[in-house]
């Protein structure tokens, strides 16, 4: 029995996981079907647009800065040992434009959209707003749901392309003025050596993370449990989820995108 | 007419209605009363469908209200929450119009303005009001507003949940004296959830108690002094000693 026990709590961990991949699985499919029905709320989309866009414009472009910035010194002490601190522009290009770009903007979007749309959210849920909602005949999907994942869908790959090239500022910055790189060559070395698939595979990337934070934001918070307590779960799981959704979609996307 | 027979719903061990049995006709104003917990916001979910029952009919006019047409079942409707429930976003005459400011009601912004503003008055709010937000009103300011908003689009069915908790009594007499107003002159049917004795004379054609999950009395208002079911006895006297224990 002792022995059982804990085989017993991992089979109904495995269970309860299995059950709750199906709820996500299941409300991405209601997700996609109300994106092509309408009604549509464009007034929603656009103030979510400035809300997930617009606002995260500065947390996307300071992580993207300092990243740079630290790629730069980090290549070049790297890259000193076999003598080939040259490729230092385009190894922050490449690192920035394919991984970390997206990557770290996903994070912090997660950390900041997915927190206040289950925050939101959740809260409209125990004040009885979504209920408020449906008796006004408003469907919460079309109304909250769509607008929500479909600006972030979109906005993400806008906000990895400015991280992009602020990340590759920081690099510049730091290469020209600590590491002696002369500012015209290195600009000309991540031209050169920066090809178009290195950028749109990590706007690609962009525009999947960014729906799966709206999607794990409005999953979480439509599903809140009641009081302040609930909301607050419902703000930890969404970034939590959001988080490591990320890192697991960005493994199989490079997967895909780069192992041939 | 809402028929609702042997409708059932607990949440986990939490048994709240076990066989409800009550029939609401077109143009009647019915007060549920029944002591707190006692599942009557529930109920009233139940039928528009934010709370899925376990088991249990509920017709409108004969269809099952769970196999009709979602859109045209919930636009014969208005619910005033118990808790208000406004959009914090939005201001207090968006709210209000909320309605007619998409859908299939939909009219120019002005026209849903002026209407918003109109029903605001109704419910004794001034038209500074409307451009205020939820989170500066009053709690009795905002339950007025949610109830503006609940009859915003002159709804056939209106349900009002505890419409007059948290006013003073001349507020609480104009809400009153609006609820019976809605149901005499436009031929709307209301189902109101009050705790207010006197509410319950002002407005009820029809009286329902809801105790241990059953219609415990239902009858006429008229009948309600001279019935002799103790539990009611005890409900409408508002006294501590009888069949309903309260806990001490
Ligand atoms: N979403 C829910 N999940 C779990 N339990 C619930 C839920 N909604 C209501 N309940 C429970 O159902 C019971 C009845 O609740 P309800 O809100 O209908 O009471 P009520 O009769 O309206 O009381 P009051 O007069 O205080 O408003 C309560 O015990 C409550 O805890
Ligand atoms: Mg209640």
């Amino acid at each position: 029995m002792i022995l059982l026990s804990p085989l017993s709590a991992l089979g109904r961990s495995t269970l309860a996981l299995l059950a709750a991949i199906g709820r996500v699985a299941l409300y991405f499919g209601r997700v996609l079907s109300h994106i092509v029905r309408p009604p549509w709320y464009p007034r929603e989309f656009v103030v979510q647009l400035l809300q997930i866009g617009w606002l995260s414009l500065p947390v996307v472009g300071l992580t993207a800065l300092f990243t740079g910035g630290a790629l730069a010194l980090q290549i070049y002490s790297g890259g000193s040992r076999f003598n080939a601190e040259t490729v230092v522009p385009s190894i922050v290009a490449i690192g920035i434009a394919r991984e970390l770009g997206p990557v770290l903007g996903g994070l912090m979007v997660a950390g900041r959209v997915a927190a206040a749309i289950a925050a939101e959210i959740g809260t409209m849920k125990v004040t009885e707003q979504i209920d408020a909602l449906v008796t006004l005949s408003t469907n919460p999907m079309k109304y909250l749901t769509v607008p929500r994942v479909l600006a972030a869908t979109l906005c993400l790959p806008i906000l990895v392309a400015v991280g992009d090239s602020i990340g590759i500022f920081g690099g510049y910055l730091v290469g020209t003025t600590r590491l002696g790189f002369n500012g015209t060559n290195y600009l000309q070395n991540t031209a050169d050596f920066l090809e178009f698939w290195d950028v749109a595979s990590g706007l690609v990337k962009g525009a999947v993370f960014g729906f799966i934070v709206a999607l794990m934001g409005c999953f979480h918070g439509m599903n809140s449990g009641r009081g302040a307590q609930g909301v607050g779960k419902a703000t930890t799981n969404a970034v939590v989820s959001a988080s490591i959704l990320i890192l697991a979609a960005n493994y199989i996307l490079t997967g895909v995108f780069f192992s041939a | 007419m809402i028929e609702i027979s042997a409708l059932n719903k607990a949440f986990g061990l939490n048994r709240v209605l076990q066989g409800v049995d009550l029939t609401v006709v077109t143009g009647t104003s019915t007060v549920i009363i029944g002591g707190s917990g006692t599942g009557k916001s529930v109920l009233l979910k139940c039928i528009l469908g934010l709370v899925a029952p376990d088991s249990g009919t509920i017709l409108l006019d004969g269809q099952d209200v769970a196999k009709a047409e979602r859109d045209a079942f919930l636009a014969k409707f208005g619910m005033l929450f118990q808790g208000a429930a406004l959009f914090d976003s939005m201001t207090v005459w968006q709210n209000v119009a909320f309605r007619l400011l998409r859908g299939s009601l939909k009219r120019p912004a002005g026209e849903a303005k002026e209407i918003a503003v109109e029903k605001l008055r109704r419910v004794g709010l001034t038209p500074d009001v409307a451009e205020k937000f939820p989170a500066e009103l009053s709690g009795g300011m905002q339950k007025r507003v949610g109830l503006a908003r609940a009859i915003a689009a002159d709804p056939q069915i209106i349900f009002f949940d505890e419409p007059t908790t948290g006013l003073d009594p001349i507020m609480a007499g104009v809400i009153n004296d609006l609820i019976r107003e809605i149901v005499t002159e436009m031929g709307a049917t209301a189902m109101t959830i009050t705790h207010d004795m006197s509410s319950v004379r002002a407005i009820a054609d029809r009286v329902a108690m809801l105790h241990g999950g059953v219609i415990r009395w239902e009858g006429p208002v008229e009948q309600m002094d001279g019935a002799d079911d103790p539990y009611l006895r005890q409900f409408i006297t508002g006294s501590a000693e009888g069949p309903i224990e309260a806990v001490r």
